[in-house]
């Protein structure tokens, strides 16, 4: 296996947790929440710090998810308490966390390279580790989504009406999805910090759109008939973009800055492609419905 | 079982806009009481069924069930008493959803929604037998999607799904409206068959005359937010149609101004 398509698989297991989270609220809730690009940074930082610090890595994994869970968790509170547009919700905690996270990490790089230094990958291959842990956390999310509690999660973005109906306060079931969504990113954020031997202030940018493509170039391909189907496409989604990027890397005309062009012109193709692909067929079976019946109203026409 | 007294509700108070959608609305449910509600456009009907299922806060006034003031509770709580159908056949079910998850969330209506499974096997039997009324089908189809049933199927599980936890309150909200004739027919009939086999206190809105007549044992008209003819049990049976307009007519001093009513 060629080095870069090494590369690609590791960080598409690496980023599979963030797309996982993005699938939540993007698909299942129906909520595109920005937040995703800071509380990236937020479990990078937060692992970071505690590694440092002495922490053992698991634990530091496990911190990273509750504060990405807590800032998805003030997102949620932001949207249906405080009655602000979804989308805005998400782009205020985005910059507030920023200046959190400079908080949290004190210096804008926090470098995890060193002999002194263990991480979830000291001893351990990337490839052996990340694949048995996206496969648990893939599975744990199919058996939430089955319980009671998740099938309310579920109709919240489904069909938020009737599920109020029938009980479920939305207002929580909304802010717990986005606080396991932003969870999950941020795990996903500590764990790429632990592989890449440092945490940035800005590594963070553009995660929405990586996790849209994943999310998008999964279902495309793979499909997403239920649950079980749909978070394979994401984390298999994930892997595929990552070769495709690679790929384009492999060009020469291609630069390492031109990675967020490429990812935005993914997406839009695959948002694009599919309605434009459903309309031409709705018009063909149109056009083509019509002449029969054109047709069948002569003959009979024709006969009286 | 539901007492209604004094409700009020005003829309856009203070704007040029303002209407008032109800006056002073007193209405007293005995358990198994089956009430049907007509009345034309902007009488207050659905502002009616809002108050009662929380979507709405009334002004003033309170409503009561069994006894207890739920006037301040929000909807998602009142859940646990009432039931609820829905105009548009798409509202009342989540369609990416197959039907027996929905029949899961419609199972543990009211209760708190935690980490147990939400299929299980004594669970699909349950659901299975209980589709199996509907005589539609649906009980051989358990694990497919809702979005992939027609408006009639789909109204005729959101009926059950509103109904077999045997809620105190059924509110049934011009449920048959948006169905063409033949399926509307098959509505109505399951609605009779599955209020009485359950006994349920149901309040439904409709504009269909003849459909208010046959069913249900009362029958109320409403007119710019007030009650202005309450039918009784001892009435109803001899009520026709042609009577009823000629009761509105002379109420309220106008024709019947519902482009959709249906006269039957």
């Amino acid at each position: 296996m060629p080095v870069w398509l090494n590369g690609a698989f590791e960080l598409g297991l690496l980023y599979s947790l963030m797309a996982l989270g993005v699938y939540i609220t993007f698909r299942i809730l129906d909520f595109p929440d920005l937040t995703v690009d800071a509380s990236f940074t937020t479990g990078a930082g937060v692992a970071a710090v505690l590694i440092t610090n002495g922490t053992s890595p698991w634990l530091a994994c496990l911190a990273a998810f509750g504060a990405g869970a807590a800032a998805g968790a003030i997102t949620g509170l932001l949207h249906t308490k405080g009655k602000i547009n979804g989308l805005l919700s998400g782009i205020l905690m985005m910059i507030a966390l920023y200046s959190v996270n400079m908080r949290i990490m004190g210096k804008p790089n926090i470098g995890l390279m060193g002999t002194d230094i263990s991480t979830v990958f000291s001893g351990v291959k990337v490839l052996v580790l990340m694949p048995i842990v996206v496969v648990i956390i893939k599975l744990l999310l199919d058996l939430f989504f089955k319980t009671d509690l998740g099938l309310s999660l579920r109709a919240t973005g489904d069909n938020e009406r009737m599920i109020r109906s029938f009980g479920t306060n939305t207002d929580t079931t909304k802010i717990l999805g986005i606080a396991l969504s932003n969870g999950l990113v941020a795990l996903s954020g500590s764990f790429v910090a632990q592989q890449s031997g440092f945490a940035d202030i800005s590594m963070g940018v553009g995660m929405i759109v990586i996790g849209l493509a994943s999310v998008i170039i999964g279902e495309a391909l793979f499909g997403a008939k239920s649950v079980f189907r749909a978070t394979l496409a994401v984390v298999l989604g994930s892997i595929v973009y990552r070769i495709i990027i690679g790929l384009a890397y492999q060009s020469e005309f291609l630069e390492v800055s031109d990675l967020k062009l490429i990812t935005a012109v993914i997406v839009i193709i695959a948002l694009v492609f599919p309605s434009l692909q459903k309309s031409w067929k709705q018009k063909r079976l149109a056009r083509k419905r019509t002449a029969s019946l054109l047709s069948s109203m002569e003959q009979r026409g024709g006969g009286r | 079982m539901l007492e209604i007294s004094k409700v009020s509700k005003l829309f856009n108070p203070g704007t040029l806009d303002e209407k008032t959608a109800l006056v002073g609305v007193n209405l007293a449910m005995k358990p198994g009481d089956f009430i049907t509600v007509i009345g034309s456009n902007g009488a207050g009907k659905s502002t009616l069924m809002n108050i009662i299922s929380g979507v709405m806060k009334p002004d003033t006034g309170e409503v009561r069930i069994e006894g207890k003031n739920i006037s301040h509770l929000p909807e998602f709580s009142r859940s646990k008493w009432i039931g609820r159908v829905f105009q548009d056949p798409m509202a009342g079910t989540a369609p990416r959803m197959s039907i027996e998850e929905n029949l899961a969330m419609a199972y543990t209506r009211g209760q708190k929604r935690g980490f147990s499974l939400s299929i299980n096997r004594a669970r699909r039997s349950i659901f299975r037998e209980q589709l199996s009324r509907l005589g539609i089908g649906l009980e051989n189809r358990l694990s497919a999607k809702v979005g992939l049933l027609s408006g009639g199927e789909r109204q005729a599980l959101s009926l059950l799904m509103a109904t077999f936890t045997k809620p105190q309150i059924l509110l049934l909200d011009e449920h048959t409206a948006a169905l063409d004739p033949a399926r509307a027919e098959l509505i109505t009939t399951l609605t009779e068959t599955l209020v009485r086999e359950m006994n349920l206190t149901t309040l439904m809105v409709t504009h269909n005359m003849e459909q208010a007549i046959r069913l249900g044992n009362r029958l109320i008209m409403m007119d710019k937010g007030k009650i202005i003819l309450e039918v009784n049990e001892d009435r109803k049976q001899d009520l026709t149609v042609q009577r009823l307009l000629g009761e509105f007519e002379q109420i309220s001093g106008k024709k019947m101004a519902d482009d959709r009513v249906v006269l039957g």
